[in-house]
């Protein structure tokens, strides 16, 4: 154990990039995306992408799950929600809005719905927990994709057969390939993780960690379980919307299935993977859930040099993939991938020497 | 200050309260006391506001806070600890504390999403005060980063007492602050209580079950026994209350 910390002050005491070495890592982070942006191929470009939409939502998914302890089988919903808004945003406001403001408009509109969305599913957590809100939020993942299949809201959201979604164009820059939207949603999802991190070094992101230890001792504290319960499903369902949006501009068109419960079982399983409650949790869970559907791909490549009937198998397979990776973190390091990154970097701290 | 009248609790059958009416003075330590399973902590819950009442009136610094939820009642300056310990153990001792001051704070979600900023400030200025008045005055600034489950019971009431003096508030409940500590650590509790009522000036709701500290420390002295409120006074006079003698202190001599 390291005794002496040799802080001056109660305010470098309080920063959260406390060592040099975490400095450190933040830069190499920002250095490597910068990187992947200039020289990346296009596959690598294409998995960035999808690993820095997947992080906004499993980002999201972690301040209600891991921190506040809310279980939600819907999350899938607000990404269908933010990714539609912005859809339906461009077709009705294109003509009043300049093309070049629409995008910076059409963003945190999706936000806002998703976050709307969000206190309204999360009612339920008023008033059940556990299992019977797993299954609460599961309905509304079902409700959100019916009202957007039924014919009342084809007009707007082309029902079952999906639509087509807009390019994203920011004060005139208009980003028609992924190499320039990745850095869009790099720079969006680096913002967002530190945001969320930020939450917990106040009393908002206290309060969550307080419900979800011991509700009661946070009640006598004077913290609202109503209020704080419905402020994190909002905040987590304003994350999940703007992966959404990035999600619809980042693909040509969006379709209902595209947000089933798979894609909430997804962000969980990501989050357990991961490590909930950790601010790095949802870094290697989205990584080890983007990653494993890919390496499936190149296995049954090699295999069958992509035949029809292995190909048939491959999706059960990557379903089975992810439930595996639950199970067997939840009974083998329940505390996810940060847990042994934690327990790794104690071992190398204490390396060659024992310190302490 | 604080004022219960005719205060009736039930569990199906169970007649936890009845009829239990006190006053506790501004800035003096009232003691509940009264044998296992008398009632005092579930007047502690109804005062809390875990528990609603069948019947009867809580008024608080003159305002009737019998419909409030606990939440508002912390707002309005109660704050409890719990016979049991309710800490929240994964924390450290310092976030502990911090969040005792949840209500005295007003950062909202954007500020704590930027930090910097309103949020940072209020950060800073909290940790100062907390510094200041809690962790120097209770002494524990050894575990101010210790987890709370990597502490010696002694300690996590002395925390847990930290919590609630870190919502600042006018009347302080302590459910059995001794209970389960040996004669230094109840001593050392003891004075911090004093120092409590005496520093902050702050009012005092105690249940206790060493007769010692509450002889000691207390100026006021309500007796429970089956839900029933058997005798009321200063410590000398309920010493030697027959019925006290009989219910309580003749069944424990
Ligand atoms: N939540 C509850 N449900 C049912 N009975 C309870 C509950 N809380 C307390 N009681 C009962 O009320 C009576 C008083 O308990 P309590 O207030 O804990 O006593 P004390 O704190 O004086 O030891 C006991 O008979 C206890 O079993
Ligand atoms: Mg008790």
């Amino acid at each position: 154990m390291i005794t002496g910390n040799l802080k001056s002050s109660y305010a470098t005491d309080e920063q959260v990039l406390n060592n040099r070495w975490k400095r450190l890592f933040l830069w190499l982070c920002i250095a490597g995306l910068g990187l992947i942006a200039a020289f990346g191929n296009n596959y690598i470009i294409l998995i960035a992408c999808q690993m820095g939409i997947m992080l906004i939502a499993v980002t999201g998914v972690n301040v209600v799950i891991g921190y506040t302890g809310l279980m939600s089988l819907g999350h899938a919903a607000f990404l269908a929600i933010g990714a539609y808004a912005v859809v339906i945003f461009h077709n009705a406001a294109g003509a009043i809005i300049p093309e070049s403001l629409l995008t910076l408009a059409a963003i945190p509109f999706a936000v806002l719905v998703s976050a709307i969305a969000g206190v309204i599913v999360g009612l339920p957590s008023l008033r059940v927990k556990g299992l019977y809100l797993a299954v609460a939020t599961l309905s509304a993942n079902f409700i959100v994709l019916f009202l957007i299949e039924e014919s009342f809201s084809a007009p707007w959201t082309g029902g079952v057969n999906g639509i087509n979604t807009p390019t994203p164009n920011l004060l005139g820059w208009e980003m028609d390939t992924r190499r320039e939207q990745f850095v869009l949603i790099a720079t969006l999802a680096v913002l967002g993780l530190l945001a969320a991190q930020n939450l917990f070094r106040t009393r908002v992101g206290r309060a969550f960690i307080a419900i979800r230890d011991r509700d009661y001792s946070a009640e006598i504290l004077g913290i609202s379980l109503y209020r704080y319960k419905l402020i994190s499903f909002a905040i987590s369902a304003a994350y999940c919307g703007l992966a959404g949006a990035l999600f619809a501009y980042f693909y040509a068109r969006i379709l209902p299935e595209q947000f089933e419960l798979h894609l909430s079982l997804m962000l969980v399983a990501a989050i357990i993977v991961g490590g909930m409650g950790r601010t790095m949790g949802p870094v290697f869970g989205v990584i080890i859930i983007v990653m494993v559907p890919e390496l499936i791909k190149v296995v049954f490549g090699a295999l069958a040099g992509g035949g029809a009937e292995l190909a048939m198998i491959r999706a059960p397979i990557q379903e089975i993939a992810f439930g595996a990776l639950i199970v067997g973190f939840l009974l083998f390091e329940p505390f996810g991938i940060t847990q042994i990154v934690d327990r790794g970097l104690r071992a190398l701290n204490r390396w060659p020497f024992a310190r302490g | 200050m604080l004022s219960v009248q005719d205060l009736h609790l039930s569990f199906g059958g169970i007649k936890a309260l009845q009829g239990v009416s006190f006053t506790a003075r501004r800035g003096q330590i009232t003691a509940i006391i009264g044998p296992n399973g008398a009632g005092k902590t579930s007047l502690f819950n109804a005062i809390s506001g875990f528990y609603r009442p069948d019947r009867g009136k809580v008024v608080f610094d003159g305002q009737d806070i019998f419909a409030l939820r606990p939440d508002r009642r912390a707002a309005l300056g109660i704050a409890r600890t719990f016979q049991n310990i309710a800490l929240f153990r994964g924390m450290s001792v310092l976030d502990n504390i911090k969040l005792g001051a949840h209500t005295r704070l007003g950062a909202g979600v954007f500020d704590a999403l930027r930090y910097f900023g309103r949020a940072q400030a209020e950060e800073l200025a909290l940790r100062a005060d907390i510094e200041a008045r809690i962790i120097d005055f209770l002494e524990i600034d050894h575990i101010r980063k210790a987890p709370i489950s990597a502490l010696p019971y002694g300690l996590q009431k002395r925390v847990e007492l930290g919590r609630a003096l870190a919502m600042q508030p006018r009347l302080l409940m302590l459910d059995e602050p001794v209970a389960g500590m040996n004669r230094e650590e109840t001593e050392d509790m003891a004075r911090f209580i004093l120092d409590v009522q005496e520093e902050f000036d702050i009012t005092i709701l105690l249940v206790e079950h060493d007769m010692h500290l509450v002889m000691d420390i207390c100026s006021h002295v309500v007796v429970l026994n089956f839900g029933q409120q058997i005798a009321e006074g200063t410590p000398d006079q309920v010493r030697r209350d027959p019925a006290v003698i009989e219910a309580y202190l003749g069944a424990a001599a």
